[in-house]
């Protein structure tokens, strides 16, 4: 592979990454926080109406989770790559 | 000892420790100065950006908004942590690899212009004195509140502080100061909630407490919710605002966030790429807890609130009651002469109580502008964290660590924001553009002086402010979001992106963003003041306005952009190499 290839392999990669940690992003905020909110609300875990649960704490916890995950995915994706320092 | 006397103790101690590590920290190059040397640990930075970001309205009015807006507050929680994923998947790493040191440096750079910089330094000079002010007067209250002295006393004594260890040790002395100011902040907010939350559900963690139940084996929340529906208030988790409103600042709130200017140079700070998303996933770690923390904080003090003085005698009400009824962030008036206090859904007085120097027949203070409504009490917002230490019965050196916590939290975020303040004019200003021969000596000493004036402005919008602490801050997010951030993640994402889209889609964006903010926030445009809901542009708050206005930005970009010429062949390959971690090197002088 060339430089220019490899540099296209890795941007493909790592956009196919953003695409799904994003995807989860949006859905336990903007789904399950807001749009669902309402029908989740219905399922209590503990005190915690479900939807309200997501809106104020749940979607922190998942957020925190998905950065370490990124971290870890694009520290393996740079030393398959050759650019990790 | 009193509150006064461990106030004075506490907050003694940690304004010295600041003190000691902005002497340690002296800058003495514009590298230090702007971005701390490019040598700080990711753990340092994590801590660093949680200090420089959580506020004074994180510390002290989330929880109290929330408090009152029950689930509508979540969009303060989703909005201020979601914008870290956001950071640190589509910025914090690119921006690193760039290497520069500010985030007009980038835009200058990527679109090749002198105009795209210098507009990208009106928006952050915008945003930052429209957030820097929120902060200054959240220093004064804390102030007042705590050491008895003036409010405006109070902001004089904050930009002082400030001074010191911003003008010494630029981001150098501010990043290490803000570690410790991180760990003060931190302890003083949870601190009481362990307290309360073992009080009220016998879990010590506030936020499982927050789902736990109260003595009579009711859930807490289900308890709140029924003593939300007695008094004529919407449902505690169910909110009365729309879901396309909640959906839309949530939005303006993450986007803003990604898009601050004090928070992105953060991590300019870092040695590597990899080292840049490490930290922000250590900051919003770093965050989380305050952040999970917050909402049981609200809904505890929510429910001691309405507990404690719903249909209580005057007479009866506890000690705190009548000390923030005298700094005039409590009003009661009996209107129906029972002599208790009733306090249901509206407001008690049409707009901010006005006092008179009177005292009422159960020695309250008198206002003259109550309404007819069957509410009866007045409580600002702010006081709910301040006040729950006291509300809830807790030892007095709590109250007193809770003022030195709001104190770090404030001048944090103010130093931090001044800094850049003082970049974007020494050096995308002076350096990049007016003096470019400028020596390093004279580039430091510009930066210097900008600091001084900017502490000086900020110091008038603290003592004139314009509005209350948080409300003026929601906005300062909407106008990151509708300037910044689309012409950053396009200058990485659309290698196609040129300066003609990028500079019409900031200015287009701001102003929209002004001009909303402007029309229904003051009523300076236009003759109400400020002009009704019932008006908002697709039922669009203020405070969500950043959304509608970050997507014309990046539509305009766009559209523009695919009409003009592509950007020369060395801005792509800018653009191709920042795509790349590798070879960061160290953040480049100029």
């Amino acid at each position: 592979m060339t430089e220019k290839q490899k540099a296209a392999a890795y941007w493909k990669e790592n956009l196919k990454y953003l695409v799904i940690l994003l995807s989860i992003w949006f859905i336990v905020s903007y789904g399950a926080g807001i749009l669902f909110k309402d029908a989740l609300n219905t399922i209590k875990l503990g005190g915690f109406k479900l939807g309200f649960w997501f809106a104020q704490q749940g979607s922190i916890y998942v957020f925190v989770i998905l950065i370490f995950v990124y971290v870890r995915l694009m520290n393996k994706l740079d030393k398959k790559y050759g650019y990790n320092e | 000892m009193s509150v006064q006397v461990w106030t004075w103790i506490l907050v003694g101690i940690t304004f010295s420790i600041y003190f000691g590590i902005a002497i340690w920290a002296r800058a003495g190059s514009t590298k230090e100065f702007y971005v701390a040397g490019g040598g700080v640990s990711p753990l340092a930075n994590g801590l660093a950006t949680a200090a420089d970001w959580m506020s004074a309205a994180s510390f002290i009015s989330m929880a109290g908004l929330i408090s009152f807006m029950g689930y509508d507050g979540s969009v303060f929680l989703m909005g201020w942590t979601g914008g870290y994923v956001l950071l640190a998947l589509l910025l914090a790493p690119y921006l690193r690899k760039f290497g520069k040191f500010t985030v007009p440096d980038f835009i200058g750079d990527r679109y090749y212009s002198n105009t795209a910089r210098t507009v990208a330094v009106i928006c952050a000079l915008i945003v930052s004195f429209t957030y820097v002010a929120g902060q200054m007067r959240g220093v004064g209250i804390v102030f007042s509140q705590f050491l008895q002295v003036d409010i405006n006393l109070g902001v004089i004594i904050g930009m002082t502080v400030v001074l010191v260890f911003a003008f010494l040790g630029g981001m150098k002395g501010i990043t290490y100061t803000q570690v410790a100011q991180y760990c003060v902040l931190i302890f003083a907010f949870m601190v009481p909630a362990f307290f309360i939350s073992m009080q009220m559900t016998g879990n010590i963690i506030p936020q499982i407490g927050m789902g736990g139940t109260v003595e009579d084996g009711t859930f807490l929340l289900d308890k709140l919710d029924t003593l939300h529906t007695q008094l004529g208030f919407k449902e505690y988790t169910s909110g009365s605002k729309s879901t396309w409103d909640v959906f839309a600042i949530t939005l303006a709130l993450m986007v803003g966030t990604a898009g601050l200017p004090h928070v992105i140079v953060r991590f300019f700070t870092v040695p590597k790429v990899k080292d840049a998303r490490k930290s922000a996933g250590l900051a919003l770690l770093f965050i989380a807890i305050l952040y999970t923390t917050a909402p049981a904080i609200a809904v505890f003090a929510r429910t001691n609130l309405i507990e404690t003085v719903s249909n209580t005698e005057y007479k009866e009400v506890p000690e705190w009651f009548k000390n923030w009824e005298n700094t005039g962030l409590i009003a009661w008036s009996d209107k129906n002469n029972d002599g208790k206090i009733q306090y249901v859904n509206g407001s008690a007085t049409d707009g901010k109580p006005k006092y008179i120097d009177e005292r009422g027949k159960y020695g309250e203070r008198m206002v003259s502008n109550a309404n007819d409504s069957a509410n009866e009490l007045y409580v600002d917002r702010d006081i709910m964290v301040l006040a729950n230490p006291e509300i809830a019965k807790l030892p007095n050196w709590v109250i007193a660590l809770v003022a030195a916590g709001g104190l770090a939290a404030a001048l944090s975020t103010a130093a931090g924001l001044l800094l850049v303040i003082s970049t974007s004019i020494s050096h995308d200003l002076i350096k990049k553009q007016i003096k470019p021969d400028i020596s390093e000596k004279g580039e430091l000493l510009a930066a210097r002086i900008s600091i001084l004036v900017a502490i000086i402005i900020a110091g008038l919008f603290g003592i004139y402010p314009p509005g209350f602490v948080a409300a003026v801050v929601a906005l300062a997010f909407g106008l990151a979001a509708a300037s910044f951030f689309p012409a950053i993640i396009l200058g990485i994402f659309d290698k196609r992106m040129n300066r003609q889209g990028a500079i019409v889609g900031m200015i287009v964006g701001i102003t929209l963003m002004l001009f909303y903010m402007i029309r229904y926030k003051t009523g300076l445009i236009g003759v109400m003041d400020p002009r009704p809901a019932s008006e908002w542009w697709f039922g669009t708050s203020p405070e969500g306005f950043g959304t509608v206005a970050m997507v014309v930005n990046v539509i305009v970009s766009v559209v523009i952009s695919r009409m003009t010429p592509a950007p020369p062949k060395d801005v792509q390959e800018i653009v191709e190499n920042i795509r790349i971690p590798s070879g960061a090197g160290e953040a480049s002088s100029h």
